[in-house]
């Protein structure tokens, strides 16, 4: 809803210029300086992975190196941290994916009895802050003594992740014309056929904004992590541990890689669909 | 044949999904609910004997650090709908072609990770960092001055990290307000202000409803924020209940404690629904 009034007979000519709404000058100042602010930390984090440090806080700007970048995978617990992290990440990506897809697909394409409540569980479970769903996952994993560590965090990531990427296949599922499923059948295709060949490709888009979004969520969570990790390590659990003692510049040349590798994809994939849609 | 498989088609599917959110989700906070109300330490074990005491007690020691969470909570959640309210509203309105890269520019902190992105703000506000080291030496500080160990610190932290959760929904509103109505605002003699005020402001206020979610649970609950940038003097209930976990072991009264955290919060967003006139909670949180 971009365009501004385009209907035929509306209001005269000499009206229009009153119709801007507020004009742009200053809010664009604004939206400029708010963008550098929000740039500036990452910015920061970036400059001193290149710094020549030798204390073990670094905190202090003492000269230009590449030795970081060279010695990357220098702490040995430390590469392994981010290994568990962008493994559960991906493994999690998976389990939700499907789970999720398959839960927004019910809740977009189907009326049922306790439909209210599903969405009820799903609104609680995005909304809980995650303060308190890592404590009673604690709780909870205490009291039936289950060992903590790499399974209990994938286990406690699937469950944030598969509201989300519930909700965004609803959103997409609920506006799909059913006719299309039925003509599918009635030229004789199965149930599975018609999933396969019609359904999924149709909520396509939202099966994918929610895989990015499980796996986006995972990689980065501390809080559940933290009270589901026993003795695992990954890669934000890591780096908080490191802030009592001094944070390595290596993890600001991981977090700068992580940045850049996050930026290329994103640009990359809107790249893509743009020339994808002009082949058209 | 298809009726009955119709019928029994969105249990299966949602079966799944529903029975991970039971396991991991409902039934850790039935167990949180009944450790809460246990007595006993980790070495003789936790036993449940009704002990609503545990309740009475938290908030005894700790309620000065609830207020102090929620006050933080609101201060930050104020200070991301006033510094995301205008962006987004220049964007949705004036940002033309480039609308997504703009956004996409608002959104990039969330390629950092979170305890990441707060020690890169640490690194901002140390005392000779890029911000106060050329406003000392400038003399437009004096030397002394520090902004780190202090709730200022806290809640600009909060406010960096969170403020992205409030621009997507703002924008996503704005984004849809039909220009036609601000027309017909302007045509009723409506000034730039009255139309905003009357117009533009209560359409896209569902955002700022979901922003509000999204930040002030979150915000509230967090202690990364408070551990790094605070120092001791500034902790929220957050940093009590992972201290309660991790290093007393106090299991019972940390989880009376995040019991009573989770209530506040429900309540609060109740309250706030309410206030708004809000019919449908779920709708608008959905958007």
């Amino acid at each position: 809803m971009t365009t501004t009034l385009t209907a035929p007979n509306s209001a005269p000519r000499k009206r229009r210029h009153r119709h801007r709404p507020i004009k742009g000058r200053g809010l664009k100042i604004y939206t400029v300086v708010l963008v550098a602010w929000l740039l500036l930390p990452i910015g920061v984090m970036m400059l001193f992975g290149f710094n020549d440090t030798h204390s073990k806080q670094n905190f202090q700007w003492e000269g230009f190196t590449l030795h970081w970048y060279a010695h990357l995978f220098d702490k040995k617990d430390l590469t392994t941290a981010l290994v568990n992290s962008l493994t559960i990440a991906l493994l999690t990506t998976l389990l939700a994916t499907v789970l999720g897809t398959l839960a927004g697909l019910a809740l977009g394409r189907h009326r049922f009895r306790g439909q209210g409540l599903a969405n009820v569980v799903m609104f609680a479970a995005i909304s809980c802050p995650e303060l308190v769903m890592g404590a009673s996952l604690l709780s909870m994993f205490v009291a039936t003594e289950t060992p903590r560590g790499y399974l209990t965090i994938l286990a406690a990531h699937v469950m944030f992740s598969v509201s989300f990427v519930a909700i965004t296949v609803r959103a997409r599922a609920v506006g799909l014309d059913a006719s299309i499923e039925e003509a599918a059948q009635d030229l004789g295709a199965g149930p599975w056929t018609t999933f396969r060949l019609v359904t999924l490709p149709m909520v396509m888009p939202g099966v994918t904004s929610g895989a990015l979004l499980a796996f986006a969520l995972s990689v980065d969570d501390f809080v559940i992590t933290n009270f589901t990790s026993g003795a695992t390590q990954t890669f934000p659990l890591w780096v908080w541990a490191s802030t009592r003692t001094g944070t390595p510049p290596q993890v600001n040349v991981m977090g700068t890689l992580i940045f850049a590798a996050g930026v290329l994809l994103a640009v990359g994939n809107v790249v893509l669909t743009r020339r994808r849609a002009r082949a058209r | 044949m298809r009726r009955v498989k119709g019928v029994l088609a969105p249990y299966l599917l949602i079966l799944p999904g529903g029975l991970w959110l039971a396991v991991f989700f409902a039934v850790p906070l039935v167990f949180m609910a009944s450790v809460s109300l246990m007595t006993g330490n980790l070495i003789d074990g936790f036993t449940m004997t009704w002990h609503w005491q545990n309740y009475a007690d938290g908030l005894d020691v700790y309620g000065d650090k609830v207020v102090r969470s929620l006050w933080y909570g609101l201060l930050a959640t104020a200070a991301c709908i006033a510094l995301a309210y205008p962006a987004a509203y220049w964007i949705a309105f004036r940002g033309g072609r480039h609308k997504s890269t703009w956004l996409f520019m608002l959104l990039l902190p969330f390629f950092v990770s979170f305890v990441l992105r707060t020690i890169a703000w640490k690194l901002v506000l140390t005392d000779q960092g890029p911000v106060l080291g050329p406003l000392k030496s400038w003399g437009l500080l004096p030397e002394g001055f520090h902004i780190l160990d202090s709730g200022f610190a806290v809640v600009s932290g909060l406010t960096y990290n969170f403020l992205p959760f409030m621009v997507l929904p703002i924008y996503v509103a704005l984004e849809r307000v039909d220009h036609r109505v601000i027309e017909a605002a302007y045509d009723l003699y409506a000034g730039r202000f009255e139309a905003f005020r009357r117009v533009v402001l209560p359409l896209s206020l569902p955002g700022v409803f979901a922003g509000v979610i999204m930040t002030f649970v979150p915000v509230t609950s967090d202690y990364v924020n408070a551990s790094v940038l605070g120092g001791p003097g500034n902790t929220m209930i957050g940093n009590v209940i992972q201290t309660e976990y991790f290093t007393n072991s106090e299991y019972a009264t940390a989880s009376a404690l995040s019991f009573t955290l989770m209530a506040l919060l429900l309540l609060g967003i109740f309250a706030y629904a309410r206030a708004l006139g809000t019919k449908d909670v779920l709708e608008a949180a959905g958007r």
